[in-house]
């Protein structure tokens, strides 16, 4: 190959020269990005990586972008925390967190596929990108359309969150919203992406796109010393952030980088939309469509496209998926920042709860190196949180006025607390 | 060609719209007009009007490939009942191999 990638046919393995293409033409399955590994042994090692750029692309000889491509943005290098006092809430002793709410330029995991996704774009010559999305996407696409001089076209559900509107609308996008669900949006996006030349990151150069994702991957084990966790609980919306971190593991393991070791996965979504959460549980090979009805957004993805790639992926692995409400969505989205200092978004609290969940019904040894990610900023989605917290009355600003105000409050909790013992 | 549920009624006419990844066995054809009455008929139709296609929209077992996606006017047509779906004159049905979007 020319490049040290391909495209390859995930279901009947049919390859493809690099071209802005997501459907095998044999079998009508999607495509995949397949890296040369043993043209990449050489130059991805550890001490190689660690001489480069503090961002995702530092391995760069593992995504599919020529060797003497310069990146544009920054994007990735998030850090990956431990979270001692999530964990003793929730009957944990080794958590972290992978925490890409601080993830630049825009504040979620969607700036790594984005950076990969518009190299390409560049390479294959659109002067116009674009997408469907349910609002960090969008984004990511916007921001980093701008600052390349590309133009965009970002089409999305009309009921998006304003903050997500305005986040994107202010790159200078041309933002279009859809009447319809983010399925409906996606469908569109399909035949537009067959009748316009315009790059669409989740369509047409979806395979390179979805490469970024496993920048994530690389990440977690870099930063815990080249080593794998036992467990990754990550959000599922389209499926593929998931397969995309398990297959870094294997490319890690391929090249010698980390040790040989069976990662379990665990998938994360909202009840109300849960068509992955419902294969795993249910042992199905196939996913049956569903009408997303959650304030998880970013997750409300009703037919995922990569969903038989998760759901097999998670149960290869031997771990579990769960869905959770949307009160506990909010709970968690509270709970995460009330212990770690994180404010997540509502995708960020679906994986929190979920986590939660997996140790309390046992799925997940106390014990055991669990990864938690998080992959988008809480304050895109503020109003999830409208009506959770009292705007208390000003205090005048006299040290007597705050003395007073202190004393009620200390008085109210201990009203509070002796109703409760009454109880 | 109509089902047995359908002939009683007047003949349908469903407008196909075909994806790209099509177009290689279909010597180009982006658009047809169907009868059919119902997605098996319709697939049998398609499966008619470009034998070339044939091998590729099922797979092994002679099921239609689980990655082609099926929409009429819209909604996804396992929504509307999937096989047992009769189709309206004037609908318009959508094929779509694959759909990608999310992450």
């Amino acid at each position: 190959m020319a490049y040290a990638y391909e495209l390859r046919c995930r279901e009947c393995g049919k390859r493809y020269d690099n071209a802005p293409l997501s459907i095998c033409d044999e079998c009508f399955s999607p495509l995949e990005v397949f890296c040369d590994l043993e043209s990449a042994r050489k130059t991805f090692t550890r001490e190689a990586i660690a001489k480069g750029p503090s961002s995702m692309w530092r391995y760069q000889a593992l995504l599919p972008v020529p060797d003497d491509y310069v990146p544009a943005t920054p994007a990735g290098w998030t850090p990956l925390l431990q979270a001692p006092r999530l964990a003793k809430r929730i009957g944990a002793t080794n958590l972290y967190i992978k925490n890409d709410a601080v993830c630049l330029p825009t504040l979620s995991f969607k700036d790594r596929v984005v950076s990969v996704a518009l190299a390409n774009a560049q390479i294959f010559g659109f002067d116009t990108v674009g997408c469907s999305s349910t609002g960090n996407l969008a984004n990511a696409v916007a921001a980093q359309a701008a600052r390349l001089g590309l133009k965009s076209y970002i089409f999305v559900p009309a009921d998006l969150e304003p903050a997500k509107i305005l986040n994107t609308q202010v790159y200078g996008a041309k933002l279009v919203r859809v009447d319809g669900n983010y399925d409906h949006v996606n469908r569109l996006c399909s035949q537009i992406a067959e009748r316009y030349h315009w790059g669409f990151v989740n369509v047409n150069l979806r395979p390179y796109y979805a490469e970024g994702s496993k920048t994530v991957g690389f990440e977690i084990a870099e930063q815990l010393g080249w080593r794998l966790p036992d467990n990754v609980v990550v959000p599922m919306a389209g499926g593929a952030l998931i397969t995309k971190i398990r297959k870094a593991f294997k490319e890690l393991i391929a090249l010698g980088l980390v040790e040989d070791k069976e990662v379990r996965f665990f998938g994360a979504q909202a009840t109300g939309c849960s068509p992955i959460a419902t294969a795993v549980k249910a042992g199905a090979d196939h996913i049956e469509p569903q009408k997303p009805s959650t304030i998880a957004r970013s997750l409300a993805i009703g037919n995922p496209a990569d969903g038989v790639y998760a759901a097999r992926a998670i149960r290869e692995s031997g771990g579990w998926a769960e869905d959770v409400s949307d009160v506990e969505i909010v709970s968690a989205i509270q709970e995460l920042a009330e212990t770690e200092g994180i404010f997540t978004e509502t995708a960020g609290g679906v994986t929190t709860a979920v986590t939660a969940r997996l140790y309390a019904h046992g799925r997940i040894h106390p014990d055991d190196l669990t990864v938690t990610c998080i992959t988008g900023n809480g304050l895109k989605t503020t109003d999830a949180l409208a009506g959770a917290y009292e705007l208390e009355q000003p205090v005048r600003p006299r040290l007597s006025d705050f003395e007073t105000y202190l004393e009620e409050q200390n008085e109210e909790r201990e009203l509070v607390l002796g109703g409760a013992s009454v109880r | 060609m109509k089902s047995a549920s359908s002939s009683l009624e007047a003949p349908v006419s469903v407008k196909v719209l075909l994806p790209n990844a099509f177009q290689k066995h279909t010597n180009g054809t982006r658009e047809i007009q169907s009868n059919a009455g119902n997605l098996p008929e319709l697939i049998t139709d398609i499966e008619t009007n470009f034998p070339a296609l044939k091998t590729h929209l099922r797979d092994d077992q002679g099921q239609v490939r689980r990655f082609i996606n099926f929409y009429v006017n819209e909604e996804d047509i396992r929504f509307l009942g999937n096989e047992k779906y009769a189709f309206k004159d004037g609908d318009e049905v959508l094929v779509i191999p694959s759909i990608a979007g999310g992450c």
